[in-house]
């Protein structure tokens, strides 16, 4: 009997020797695939950030104060003078285009060219056969003045092409913020009431229509969403409020809160259904209405995750590019009007990256803005889900 | 009596019910309203696109290359770009995809820090502005793997270290994977405990069942996956921008390390870059047109199956 045992138990152990190679193979292999999901979100960020760090290197080495950047006129150097013009200030992103590239090294033309406006027109079109050897040039040239560029960081002018190129994220800075604020305030109370009636008010069968139909918005991919703000809201707004700039940072919201609000309405729909029934139930048994238990009862209850819903709306925003590089009208200009043009991170990284050399600090002050981007993006997914998690739990803890 | 006491208690209710009516109907019209200016401005956009390409949507749109410096003529090579884009994406994602599905369904823990943390970098991956996995598809793929491939392989003549479709198409993948993780484990939550535990009950081994009968369940999650996931993939740009997308091909790319036109990018350089926006706005019209319908179209398909999978689990 005894030794029976010892014997079924010998050939179970056995099985599981005969398996154990291909299966060991088989989960280690799926976990470290698992793991890589990982090792990419650390991947962008080391990478995305190693291509900025040229920017802190050469500033320690040169610190060379030349540039009085404040004082200087900024109007008619910045991007800005174009913007009236229609399509003109978005222009950059083009890598073929033959009209612009002459920007890129227009430096070498001009000995004062701070004191002069750096608008398209007045730098030659020179022949741009000699590029590598100038490029080089250019390289060096930089590696000297980036001294400046941390300097120059704080300040609103973003003229990075120039004899001293100035990289100034404020008003790059408040103009994301500019079209963030417009586009959150149009699409948070749309998206908002629109999944309260969905998830409180409407009938089943009224749901299931609705419900795939705004969702449907989020296949609208984002250059289609600009495209329509370029060709068809741009002219119409025009019309409407009559103002100067036909692209600018109200476009920009309008378009960018139609590209926020699936992401808004679904996960604050979401967070509104998955209220506990008895909530709703306790409420109405009590004599309130339905419209009373919807927004005195479930609203509060599901405010963490609308929070996070808001929250990621604000990340869409504040990272789309397609939509920013069509209809903001890309000048960095810094005034409260909203009905100027302005330029955010994302479509200046999107605009000028074709055209930056490997190396240059413009390509790594880019690059800086990226992870910028990326760091702000991470913060506000994690405290989406962490403050909601935590709120959830503490909330329905007791059901 | 008790019909007395019946009809105090309606009277009381209705005339309650009556004097919130007036709040009530104004919050809830309020919210009907928002709903329906979602969907309104949502068929105002579809409407005023299917208008205005109307006219130049034809076969002959679809199936031609462009003339007279993008002037004039179709699609056809940005159509062709899009679609070999979606394809090597798909091929790279979609096996990565499930892979870490399966993990995080059937491996993974309830409790574990690992998978919270896998759970957390995918979640991370699918709100990172997508301009970003541009700059990481440069960095990384371009500059990094690209150019050391180029040292290595080419002894440092130019081939892999530029941009080109291969590196579009990796980094979309990136970009698609959370997509298709989402989907995959959707599709595998539906699969009962039983027929795991019935499985595993008649002696096949972890690995086995997952193969045998996790997987083949699994099936039509991949299938929503890999549509949703080409949806998204044909109508981003922002990742491509400097990655492989070009200006103008005169031909189809012949191999991975060649550029590409595509559908998204046309539509923007068409629209901001071309010579004469307004000379061409049929044909950017008609090509917004294509690339919506597609799109749509199989995020419709996707929802189909999804909705198929959901009243199956029921």
């Amino acid at each position: 009997m005894n030794s029976q045992l010892s014997n079924t138990n010998f050939t179970k152990e056995s099985l599981k020797k005969q398996f154990r190679l291909s299966e060991f193979l088989a989960e280690k292999i799926i976990s470290s695939v698992a793991f890589l999901s990982i090792a990419i979100i650390f991947l962008i960020f080391v990478f995305v950030f190693k291509e900025s760090l040229p920017i802190f290197s050469k500033g320690k080495e040169a610190p060379k104060t030349e540039v009085q950047a404040t004082d200087s006129a900024s109007k008619p150097e910045s991007y800005g003078t174009t913007s009236t013009e229609e399509l003109k200030p978005e222009s950059y992103g083009a890598e073929p285009t033959e009209e612009l590239k002459p920007e890129t090294y227009g430096s070498e033309t001009v000995s004062q060219a701070d004191l002069q406006p750096e608008s398209y027109g007045d730098v030659k079109a020179e022949p741009l056969t000699a590029d590598s050897g100038e490029m080089t040039d250019k390289v060096t040239e930089n590696t000297d003045g980036a001294g400046n560029t941390w300097n120059t960081f704080f300040t609103t002018e973003w003229v990075p092409v120039s004899d001293n190129p100035r990289f100034g994220l404020l008003g790059l800075l408040i103009g994301t913020l500019k079209v963030t604020v417009i586009a959150m305030l149009i699409a948070g109370p749309l998206a908002v009431l629109a999944a309260l009636f969905t998830s409180c008010f409407a009938s089943k069968k009224t749901k299931e229509i609705i419900k795939p139909i705004i969702e449907m918005l989020a296949a609208f991919p984002s250059v289609v969403i600009g495209f329509f703000a370029l060709m068809v809201l741009a002219s119409f707004f025009q019309n409407v409020f009559g103002y100067d700039s036909r692209l600018n940072a109200f476009i920009g919201g309008v378009a960018m809160a139609l590209a926020a609000i699936p992401i808004i309405y679904t996960i604050s729909e979401d967070a509104l259904s998955s209220i506990p029934k008895t909530y709703t139930e306790a409420s109405l048994a009590l004599g309130a209405s339905k419209w009373q238990t919807a927004f005195f009862v479930v609203l509060p209850a599901a405010t963490p995750g609308i929070f996070a819903a808001l929250l990621l709306g604000v990340g869409r925003v504040f990272g789309e590019t397609m939509i920013a590089l069509m209809a903001t009208g890309n000048a960095a200009l810094v005034s409260a009007n909203p009905f100027e043009s302005v330029r955010t991170f994302a479509a200046t990284i999107g605009a000028e990256m074709a055209e930056t050399v490997f190396g240059e600090t413009h390509y790594s002050v880019l690059f800086f803005i990226g992870s910028l981007l990326f760091i702000f993006s991470f913060a506000l997914n994690a405290l989406a889900e962490f403050y909601v998690k935590g709120k959830l739990i503490k909330k329905f803890q007791g059901k | 009596m008790n019909t007395k006491t019946n009809t105090t208690e309606n009277h009381f209710f209705s005339s309650e019910g009556k004097k919130m009516d007036i709040k009530g109907k104004l919050i809830v019209g309020t919210t009907q309203l928002a709903v329906a200016l979602i969907i309104a401005i949502l068929f105002i956009i579809l409407g005023i696109i299917v208008y205005e390409g109307r006219d130049k949507f034809s076969w002959e749109f679809i199936s031609s290359f462009p003339t007279d410096g993008m002037t004039k003529g179709g699609i056809f090579p940005a159509l062709i770009g899009t679609f070999i884009l979606v394809i090597v994406m798909s091929i790279a994602a979609v096996p990565f995809g499930t892979i870490t599905a399966i993990y995080l369904t059937e491996y993974a823990k309830e409790n574990s820090v690992i998978a919270a943390a896998v759970r957390f970098s995918i979640r991370t991956l699918a709100v990172v502005p997508s301009i970003i996995f541009g700059l990481f598809g440069l960095g990384f793929f371009i500059q990094f793997v690209g150019a050391g491939a180029d040292t290595v392989l080419n002894g440092g003549q130019l081939r892999w270290g530029q941009p080109n479709i291969l590196w579009a198409s990796l980094t979309m993948s990136l970009l698609t994977l959370p997509v298709i993780i989402v989907s995959v484990e959707e599709a595998l939550k539906t699969i009962p405990r039983e027929l795991r535990e019935a499985s595993l009950a008649l002696g096949a081994t972890k690995w086995q069942t997952i193969r045998k009968v996790v997987f083949p369940g699994s099936i039509s999650g991949i299938m929503t996956g890999t549509i949703l996931a080409v949806s998204r993939g044909a109508g981003e740009v922002a990742p491509i921008l400097f990655t492989g997308a070009a200006y103008y091909l005169a031909t189809l790319p012949g191999s991975l390390s060649d550029q590409f036109m595509n559908l998204g990018y046309h539509i923007y350089i068409m629209s901001t870059q071309s010579s004469d926006v307004e000379k061409t706005m049929p044909i950017q019209f008609a090509t917004t047109l294509v690339l919506l319908l597609l799109t749509l179209s199989l995020n419709l398909v996707a929802v189909l199956i999804r909705s198929r999978i959901r009243r199956k689990a029921k």
